[in-house]
C-alpha cells in the first residue's frame, strides 16, 4: 500500500517497508517534514532564539574583516580600504601593545596561581570544621563578595588601602610595621598584587563550591578506615581528600588556563588610574583607549582578534595534553 | 559515631581544629570587614567622618548622607534604570533560556546536535569589544535601554544548567502528558516548568545579579545619556572622580560630589555603596540553597 501512494494517507510507519528504495527514501525526507512538523512547538521554541545567537555572538566575527581594511565608519562595507596586515605589523611594532601584553600575562598568571590553590586549600580547611552552624555561617559569608559587583568591590578596596582612614594602613601603622601609610594604589609596583588579592578575596569563596561538591562525593569509609589506621588529620587531608577531588582540580586548572587570555579588564579599569597605568593597562583596555575611544576601529580589532586567537590556541593546546594524559575531553 | 572520634582526638588534631577555626574567623573578619566599615560610615555624620577612626560602628548616628544623594536626580534615575534592566533582563533571560534547555533535553527533537553545538560556540568564541560596538551601532541600540536587554537574552552557560537538570526529570511524565494529547507547548509550561523551580531560582538570581551589578554597557553604549544611566555607573563615576591621583579612563565626569557641598564625598560614595549593595544582600540568603546546587549542576556538565 505504501509503494502505491507514497504522497497521502500512509500511515508513515518505518517498520512497514516499502519495497523500491526509492521510494523509501522518500518516505524518510518525507518524515523529516512530518516529523519537523509534529515538533513545531519546539522549533518555536528555540529558532528565534537560535537566531538571536547568530546575531549577537555570531555576527561579530564578521567584523573582524576591519583588521584588514582602513575601516570608516561612515562607508558601506565595500566602499572600505583594504589593507592587508597593515594593522598588525603597526601593532606588532607599538611599545604600548607589549607592555600591555606583559600585564595581560603577569595579572593572570598570578591569579590562575593564587586563584587556583586558595580557594582548594579553603575548601580542604572548610570541610574539616567540626561545628555545623560555624561551617554554614562561613560559608554564606564567603559566597557573598562574588554577588557584588566589581565597583563596589574596587570601592571597598580603595577604601581599605586609602592613606585616611584605611583599615591596612591603619593596622600597619597600628602595629609599627611602617611608620606611616603607604599609598597603596598610587604605587604602579603594587598594582598586579592589589588586583589578585582583590580577585582572591571576591571570589575565594564562591570557588569552593565545586571543591566542597567533589568531596562530598568522596567514600566516608575511607576516612574511618584511615581513623582505624591512626592517621591524622592532616595525613586525611593530604591522602584522602585531595586525591579525591584531583580529577575536579586538573579539569578546573586546564580550564582556567584556557582562559588565561580572558582575564577581563573591569578590576584594572576600576583599580587603575593615572599614576599606574604601566602596570593597569591590559590588552582590552589598550583596545578601548587606543582603538575605540580614538576613532581606530581598525586597530583595536587587530587587538582584539590577537587576543582571541592566542585564546583558542591555548584552549586547544591544553585540551589536547589534558586529552593524551587522562584520555578525557573537556570540550 | 561519636566513640571513635573522641577516642581518636589526639592533642594534634586538636590543635588543627582551633588553629582551623581562627584561620576561618579570620576569613569571616577580613569578609565582613569593608562592608561593616563602609556602612559605618555612610551613616555616620559627614564632618565626623573627617576626623577618621571609625570603625564598625557609627560615632555621629545619622541619615543625612542618604537623604542627600537622594536628592540627586542621576541616582534616582540610575535606581530605576537598574531597577528596570534587572526585572525585564531577568524575565526574557529565562523565558529563552528555559526553552532553549527544554528543546534540549528533549531526545527525539531532529534540531538537537545543530542547536547544543551552535550554543556552546558562543561560549568560546567573541567578536571582541569593537565589531560588538559597531554592530551595535548599525542595529541602532547605542542610546537605547535596550542594549541592556537585548544582547544577553540568550546565555549558553544558563541553558546547560537548566537543560541538565531536566535531564534528571522522569521522561516517563512526558510521554504519558504525550498519550493524553498534550502538545510540547503545554508540556513545557504544564509539567516542565513547574518541576524546575529550583533551577529557575538559581538561574534568576544569576541573570539579577548579572544585570544589577552591569556597568560597563551604560559606560560604553550609554555614557552620553544621562537620561539611561544605571546605579552602578552613577556609583563607579563617583568612585572614580575623587579617586587619588585623578581618574585614568573617566572621560564625562558627572561629579556628584561636586553638586553637593553640604556632605564630603567620602560619605556620599560609601552612602551610595551600600544603596547598590543592599538589595544583593537582602535576596541573597533566600536563594543561597537554589545556587549551591545550581553551581554544582553547571560545573558537571561543563
Amino acid at each position: 500500500m505504501g509503494t502505491l501512494t507514497p504522497g497521502g494517507n500512509s500511515n508513515n510507519n518505518p517498520g512497514t517497508p516499502a519495497k523500491d528504495p526509492l521510494a523509501g527514501k522518500r518516505f524518510k525526507t518525507q518524515g523529516f517534514w512530518r516529523t519537523a512538523l509534529q515538533q513545531r512547538y519546539l522549533y518555536l521554541m528555540s529558532l528565534p532564539f537560535i537566531i538571536w545567537a547568530f546575531i549577537f555572538s555570531y555576527l561579530p566575527l564578521w567584523g573582524w574583516t576591519m583588521a584588514f581594511q582602513d575601516f570608516k565608519p561612515a562607508k558601506g562595507f565595500f566602499e572600505q580600504k583594504w589593507v592587508g596586515f597593515e594593522h598588525f605589523v603597526e601593532l606588532f611594532s607599538d611599545d604600548r601593545f607589549y607592555l600591555a601584553l606583559r600585564n595581560t600575562l603577569a595579572m593572570s598568571v598570578m591569579g590562575l596561581v593564587v586563584g587556583f590553590v586558595i580557594p582548594i586549600i579553603f575548601a580542604i580547611l572548610l570541610n574539616e570544621l567540626r561545628g555545623m552552624m560555624f561551617k554554614r555561617f562561613v560559608q554564606t559569608v564567603s559566597y557573598l563578595p562574588h554577588f557584588v559587583s566589581w565597583v563596589v568591590v574596587a570601592g571597598l578596596v580603595t577604601k581599605m588601602l586609602s592613606t585616611q582612614g584605611g583599615a591596612i594602613n591603619d593596622l600597619l601603622v597600628g602595629l609599627h610595621i611602617i611608620n606611616e601609610p603607604i599609598q597603596f594604589m598610587a604605587k604602579g609596583e603594587w598594582f598586579w598584587y592589589i588586583v589578585t588579592a582583590s580577585d582572591v578575596w571576591k571570589e575565594m569563596g564562591w570557588n569552593t563550591i565545586i571543591y566542597l561538591a567533589a568531596i562530598t562525593g568522596i567514600d566516608p569509609e575511607l576516612y574511618e578506615a584511615s581513623r582505624v589506621d591512626g592517621a591524622s588529620r592532616y595525613r586525611q587531608m593530604w591522602h584522602i581528600t585531595l586525591p579525591g577531588i584531583r580529577t575536579t582540580i586538573s579539569v578546573l586548572f586546564i580550564m582556567q588556563i584556557g582562559h588565561l587570555m580572558q582575564i577581563g579588564f573591569e578590576k584594572q579599569m576600576l583599580l587603575g588610574n593615572n599614576l599606574v597605568l604601566e602596570y593597569s593597562q591590559v590588552l582590552e583596555l589598550y583596545a578601548l583607549q587606543y582603538g575605540l575611544q580614538m576613532g581606530r576601529f581598525s586597530y583595536g580589532t587587530a587587538i582584539s582578534i590577537f587576543n582571541s586567537v592566542v585564546s583558542v590556541i591555548l584552549l586547544f593546546t591544553v585540551n589536547g595534553i589534558f586529552k593524551k594524559v587522562s584520555k578525557e575531553s573537556i570540550m | 559515631m561519636a566513640a571513635p572520634k573522641a577516642f581518636n582526638a589526639t592533642r594534634g588534631d586538636k590543635v588543627f581544629d582551633v588553629v582551623n577555626i581562627i584561620l576561618m574567623s579570620l576569613v569571616l573578619i577580613v569578609t565582613l570587614y569593608p562592608f561593616l566599615n563602609v556602612l559605618a560610615i555612610s551613616l555616620n555624620e559627614s564632618n565626623d567622618t573627617v576626623r577618621g577612626g571609625i570603625t564598625i560602628i557609627p560615632r555621629a548616628f545619622t541619615f543625612e548622607n542618604y537623604q542627600q544623594i537622594f536628592q540627586y536626580e542621576g541616582l534616582i534615575r540610575g535606581l530605576w534604570n537598574s531597577i528596570l534592566r534587572t526585572v525585564i533582563g531577568t524575565v526574557f533571560g529565562l523565558i529563552s533560556a528555559s526553552m532553549l534547555a527544554y528543546t534540549l533535553s528533549r531526545p527525539d527533537f531532529q534540531a538537537r546536535k545543530f542547536t547544543s553545538t551552535f550554543l556552546v560556540v558562543t561560549m568560546y568564541v567573541s567578536g571582541g569589544m569593537i565589531p560588538v560596538y559597531i554592530l551595535f551601532r548599525d542595529l541602532g541600540l547605542l542610546g537605547s535601554f535596550w542594549v541592556y536587554i537585548l544582547p544577553g537574552i540568550v546565555s549558553a552557560f544558563n541553558v546547560i544548567v537548566i537543560r541538565s537538570f531536566m535531564d534528571g526529570l522522569p521522561y516517563a511524565l512526558q510521554e504519558s502528558a504525550k498519550l493524553d494529547g498534550a502538545n510540547d507547548l503545554t508540556i513545557f509550561f504544564r509539567i516542565i516548568l513547574p518541576l524546575c523551580k529550583p533551577v529557575l531560582a538559581t538561574i534568576a538570581l544569576f541573570l539579577a545579579v548579572g544585570q544589577w551589578n552591569s556597568w560597563f554597557d551604560t559606560y560604553l553604549y550609554n555614557g552620553s545619556h544621562p537620561e539611561l544611566t544605571t546605579l552602578q555607573f552613577e556609583l563607579m563615576k563617583v568612585l572614580q572622580s575623587t579617586q587619588q591621583g585623578g581618574s585614568g579612563q573617566m572621560v564625562n565626569a558627572n561629579d556628584m560630589a561636586s553638586k553637593m557641598t553640604q556632605i564630603s564625598p567620602e560619605s556620599i560614595k560609601m552612602a551610595i555603596t551600600i544603596v547598590v549593595t543592599v538589595p544583593i544582600l537582602i535576596v541573597y540568603p533566600f536563594l543561597q540553597r537554589y545556587f549551591v546546587s545550581g553551581m554544582t549542576l553547571g560545573a558537571v556538565k561543563s
